[in-house]
């Protein structure tokens, strides 16, 4: 796959991350260009999270870089606001704000760096918690919806940024199997529409229906990075092929 | 059918066992056994009419009923109260914030504070600090002649706020022992209602752009006063019941007049026992208002 140096939108360059003596990631190099969708996989353990939080600065790094839109995002206080404003996030368990409405969990992030007036930090909340389908329940507080909802909410509340990237970690993982497809239509939507996505899954049929790139990991390595037909069908290296294998075997 | 199902039959569990009654017995023992010691071996008068001249005392001349030393104890003790809770929570809030902050000298120095304190005996913290305060603090804020150089309406103002003016340097040297005294306790339950926070709401709270601050304060603090509020609260009755410490210092609260009554009188039984039905009525009441605040939430949605 070729790319073009105008059209990246995010480069990994060298990533080393450790955590004490123990060392997370090794050499992550990695790039994805606007409206990509790279869906990342491996086996627990092997720092797909880890990576994906090095973007937002979620996690600090000892090695490497990270460059979003050219700009250098290692480790510099002034610029990690304007980041995240182009980077969004969602959770494995959502980590919606219990104490306030979902309303006010989507205008907070407009309000407080967006500059947002009230009434325009509504519109907008109320426009996305359409889009993820639940605006009735934008007077209700996150513990009175069921975790489906929940992931619903952080989506919007994502969203609400208007970022330019979203990251997704393991979005489905915490929630009950009547839950997945809802959210996982909502993330197609959002390929569809030509957001640039990482997600980290293990969901594979969403993966073969959306991924540009898969991105296949283990040990804090980037062991392959293939185009979904061939990652499926003829994976690389016997890492990928073993955990497809075990993935896939029912 | 819901209808077909009656619960079974349960046997109750005995409200009374033997230990209660052998526990009883003891206890009634006891107060019998103190009762006669006190009537027949040590042969104490009791006047408590006397005790009660020191309550409320009415005046010879006009007629009219005035506090008297309890009463102004009481008075004086709700005041360091009141006063040192308003300041040991700007205190703790302050300190608590630096506790939790990135900034090592903003942590080392909360931590030296909070360790210094909790780790020297109240008393003497009190007779180190006050010679501190009285010999360097007030007389630097320029409080030491306040009741001769003030205008008239600061006075009116100040004995609203914190009692006779006479009494005002002798108050303030209590309230900011007392204030810096309860405001290490009140940071350690700052810092630990902050840290109760977990990190994935730090995380999702900087994931849509929020700086530090922001996250603190529409976040992390909001969340953090729902467990902070019950200990907080706990801490308050114990600052009324500390409070008698500065009476070490010569400021007039309620045990500082107790010792001056029963000294007086040698009524010492009549004039502690009083005192401490005086100290439950105040803390009681606030254990009972804390208690259904905290069933209600302290009028915060629970969530």
């Amino acid at each position: 796959m070729s790319k073009s140096e105008a059209n990246q939108f995010l480069q990994i360059k060298g990533l080393g991350k450790w955590f004490g003596q123990f060392c997370a990631l090794w050499d992550i190099n990695l790039e994805v260009n606007s409206g990509e969708r790279v869906v990342v996989c491996g086996p627990s353990g092997s720092g797909k999270s880890t990576m994906i939080r090095c973007i937002n600065l979620l996690e600090t790094f000892e090695a490497g870089e990270i460059l979003i839109n050219g700009d250098l995002v290692v480790n510099d206080p002034k610029k990690i606001l304007a980041v995240r404003r182009k980077v969004g996030m969602v959770f494995q368990n959502f980590n919606l704000f219990p104490h306030i409405t979902v309303l006010q969990n989507l205008m907070l992030g407009p309000i407080r760096n967006l500059n947002f007036s009230k009434s325009e930090a509504t519109e907008r909340a109320m426009k996305y918690l359409e889009k993820v389908r639940i605006p009735e329940q934008a007077r209700k507080y996150p513990s009175q919806l069921s975790g489906g909802q929940q992931q619903r909410v952080a989506i919007a509340r994502a969203l609400c940024m208007d970022p330019e990237m979203m990251l997704f970690d393991e979005p489905t993982s915490a929630l009950d199997p009547e839950m997945i497809s809802g959210i996982l239509d909502i993330m197609v939507e959002l390929a569809e529409g030509g957001m640039t996505m990482i997600v980290v899954t293990h969901e594979m049929g969403f993966a073969k229906q959306v991924a540009d790139t898969m991105v296949f990991m283990d040990h804090g390595e980037i062991v392959e990075v293939a185009p979904p037909e061939q990652f499926f069908t003829n994976p690389k290296s016997n890492r990928s092929e073993l955990f497809l294998s075990q993935i896939l075997s029912h | 059918m819901p209808e077909n199902r009656p619960p079974p039959i349960l046997k109750k569990a005995k409200r009374v066992t033997w230990l209660d009654i052998f526990v009883i017995s003891v206890v009634a023992a006891v107060i019998t056994a103190t009762y006669y010691r006190v009537e027949h071996v040590l042969v104490y008068q009791w006047n408590w009419g006397l005790i009660f001249e020191y309550f409320i005392r009415i005046d010879e001349v006009t007629g009219d009923i005035l506090p008297n030393l309890f009463l102004k104890g009481v008075a004086m003790t709700l005041r360091l109260a009141f006063w040192g809770t308003v300041i040991a929570a700007v205190i703790g809030i302050v300190m608590g914030l630096c506790r939790v902050s990135n900034s090592l000298f903003l942590k080392a120095g909360s931590r030296l504070y909070v360790e210094l304190i909790r780790n020297i005996p109240p008393v003497v913290f009190i007779f180190v600090f006050y010679f501190f305060i009285s010999s360097q603090i007030i007389p630097l804020l320029g409080l030491d002649n306040i009741a001769y150089t003030a205008s008239p309406t600061t006075i009116a103002v100040l004995e609203t706020l914190f009692g006779p003016i006479g009494l005002f340097t002798n108050f303030l040297a209590g309230l900011i022992c007392l204030a810096v005294f309860e405001g290490a306790y009140i940071t350690e339950i700052v810092r630990a209602g902050i840290q109760s926070i977990g990190k994935g709401q730090w995380e999702a709270a900087r994931a849509v752009g929020l700086s530090r601050f922001f996250v603190l304060r529409d976040v992390v603090l909001p969340q953090a006063l729902k467990t902070i509020l019950p200990p907080l609260a706990g801490q308050f009755i114990i600052l009324v019941k500390d409070s008698s410490i500065v009476s070490l210092i010569s400021v007039q609260e309620l045990t500082f007049l107790t010792q001056d009554v029963s000294n007086t009188t040698t009524h010492f039984f009549e004039a502690w026992m009083l005192t401490a039905a005086l100290y439950f009525m105040m803390c009681f009441p606030l254990a009972i208002l804390f208690q259904r605040f905290e069933r209600t939430g302290m009028g915060i949605q629970k969530h």
